[in-house]
């Protein structure tokens, strides 16, 4: 493999990510609650999200903790672990889980921000164990193993 | 970095469209934006400045299909090309599936293609990749313009890696799918290989 690492994503986790933002969601009182991954991906997602363009979401959330990302370091930090982006009625708050995850949290008047960099932090943690848990099954790719040469040509019929 | 979801089924790939300023990256990823089924692609987000100069990224979500039944989703990105972006670029490329090297077939613009692919070495190599081994086709865009060096001649000066390379204009759309193509078969067969 070419590139430094590869993220596979498996049903197990994939629902146990799923349990916790539901409940970080509940209890932060959050319009919808995105977990994207570092490069742009969306991984899951819950609450009031049928009006959002996902794919962008995932795509710049990533873009906007690289490009903050890079003005820590030009000031001697790792990275911003938080940011927090405040509108006329939604406010968006996004951290890095594990270093690996990104997590968007969208939210109007119902919550505030205090409620939610609380309920954060311990959401975060429960989606680094599951994360760490992802991490160590990777390897077992038989999907790709089972590519063919023409399963790849019939994408351009 | 792809992202291989077994619980949706789907396989996420990164194609990062690179080269010199006003070499026709955005152009390439407008031309795919008009031409693709509705169905096939996403918005396309442009963040680009008041002359739409790319300022950091283009972005275009392309669906391809299913394989083994699998979604396959490309997600494009375009680099701004202009030299003192480069800390964007290095941003950019982090993750990185596959890259399409856009030159300016224009003489006068060949020590920038020169340059932007050293910055791209350079960049990769910061982010942990080997620039020998990632998936990458050269376009030779602009062929319609007239002061233009020969395929020859980029070849020589560019592709000293062998890669596919195409002859392009992507204002008119012409070898714009032929590299899509070429750097998605790159992709998913390096994917493939990946797993032994």
């Amino acid at each position: 493999m070419n590139s430094p690492s590869r993220f596979v994503l498996r049903e197990q986790e994939f629902n146990a990510f799923l349990a916790v933002l539901r409940k970080f969601r509940a209890t932060a009182l959050a319009k919808a609650v995105f977990l994207v991954d570092k490069d742009g991906a969306l991984i899951a997602s819950t609450g009031e999200t049928a009006g959002f363009d996902v794919t962008a979401l995932a795509s710049l959330a990533a873009g906007n903790i690289a490009a903050t990302g890079g003005l820590a370091n030009l000031i001697g930090e790792k990275e911003f672990s938080i940011l927090f982006h405040e509108g006329e009625r939604d406010n968006m708050h996004i951290s890095v889980v594990g270093d690996r995850l990104i997590l968007v949290v969208v939210f109007d008047r119902q919550s505030s921000i205090g409620l939610v960099r609380l309920r954060v932090r311990r959401a975060s943690e429960e989606l680094s164990r599951i994360l760490a848990s992802a991490e160590q099954k990777t390897g077992e790719e038989v999907l790709i193993e089972e590519l063919t040469e023409e399963d790849i040509e019939s994408l351009f019929c | 970095m792809s992202f291989i979801n077994y619980s949706s089924k789907e396989i996420n790939c990164k194609i990062v469209y690179y080269g010199p300023g006003l070499c026709g990256k955005t152009n390439n990823l407008h031309y795919i934006y008009k031409r693709m089924n509705y169905d096939a692609r996403g918005k396309m987000v442009s963040l680009a400045t008041e002359t739409e100069r790319t300022l950091f990224f283009d972005f275009l979500p392309l669906s391809l299909g299913e394989v083994r039944g699998f979604k396959t989703r490309f997600h494009l990105y375009t680099v701004p090309g202009q030299v003192f972006y480069d800390a964007s670029r290095r941003l950019i490329l982090r993750g990185v599936d596959g890259v399409v090297f856009c030159a300016d077939s224009q003489l006068a613009r060949m020590d920038a293609n020169i340059e932007s692919l050293e910055n791209l070495r350079l960049n990769l190599e910061e982010q942990g990749y080997n620039m020998g081994k990632v998936p990458m086709v050269i376009q030779y865009n602009k062929r319609d313009l007239p002061d233009i060096a020969s395929v020859v001649e980029m070849h020589a000066l560019l592709n000293t890696r062998n890669v596919p390379e195409f002859e392009a204009c992507a204002r008119t759309g012409m070898g714009v799918f032929e590299t899509l193509k070429a750097i998605i078969k790159l992709v998913l067969n390096d994917l493939r290989k990946g797993a032994r």
